[in-house]
């Protein structure tokens, strides 16, 4: 998996690609937002359209990264949803705790 | 499963190996002509039950194996997953969707798994770990065909 960071209109976009799984990603997640977060940021949103393969530990990171973010008094939305990574989001109810967006210029619109 | 689709894998309890079972079940499943989309929700019940085998069976000793077997029992694929831990109480599972477990980060593989696959059941292994079984019905062309054929006559 790769994160890319960068800044756009005051929201530090997480750009993700490839697979977030065990031992393959899902550290790195962990990490890209912590990191985000100590650095100050308050409004993030990470950019799924690469993501390839979502497993349970990956989902569970998605969660790690929210309540994070959350507790630390910033915003995390998501974006972009690839079709499979949608459907395990739905099937396991965290759609409806992601405040999830179909394109980046909504989601930076509603920050 | 013909010979040629049929594997059996023994890895040690490494993460990275989880990359090695799914090349090998994708080219296995990709001969059965089983598409892309299930394809891809087969890999990740299977990943689960290997991450499960390596990281709560094995507790990542790299000494200690995870046999994957897949073979065709009539229209089932059918695929083992083993370990060679202290064994495992299903009942014991939380149900990630209840209100107070949505936020934790984890608790979902097994979900994973029944929601990917058509069964699963859990097995003692002789002499010590799980088995995990996993099925998924494939759909028949031989039935499609025989279908077509009676509603042409």
């Amino acid at each position: 998996m790769k994160v890319s960071v960068r800044q756009r209109e005051g929201v530090t976009v997480l750009d993700i690609e490839g697979k977030i799984t065990i031992g393959s990603g899902d550290l790195e997640l962990r990490n890209a937002v912590q990191q985000a977060v100590n650095d100050g940021a308050k409004n993030l949103l990470i950019n799924l359209g690469k993501v390839t393969t979502l497993d349970s530990s990956g989902v569970g990171e998605l969660v790690s990264s929210y309540t994070t973010a959350t507790s630390r008094g910033a915003k995390l939305k998501l974006v972009n949803l690839p079709p499979k990574v949608q459907d395990v989001l739905t099937i396991t109810q965290l759609i409806t705790v992601f405040d999830v967006y179909d394109t980046e210029d909504e989601a930076i619109a509603s920050f | 499963m013909p010979e040629n689709h049929r594997f059996h894998l023994a890895i040690g309890s490494r993460f990275e190996n989880i990359e090695l079972v799914q090349v090998v079940l994708n080219d296995s499943l990709e001969r059965l002509g089983m598409d892309g989309e299930a394809r891809h929700w087969v890999d990740i019940a299977v990943r689960e039950a290997v991450a499960n085998a390596i990281k709560h069976g094995n507790q990542q000793d790299p000494g200690k194996k995870v046999q994957v077997e897949a073979e065709l029992v009539g229209q089932d694929l059918v695929i083992r997953v083993e370990d060679e831990g202290e064994g495992f109480d299903p009942g014991r599972l939380q149900d990630p969707l209840a209100p107070e477990n949505l936020l934790k980060p984890n608790g979902r593989g097994i979900f994973y798994m029944k929601s990917f696959m058509d069964e699963i059941h859990y097995d003692p292994r002789p002499g010590g770990g799980t088995v995990v079984t996993l099925r998924k019905r494939l759909a028949s062309p031989e039935a499609g065909s025989a279908e077509r054929q009676e509603t042409q006559a």
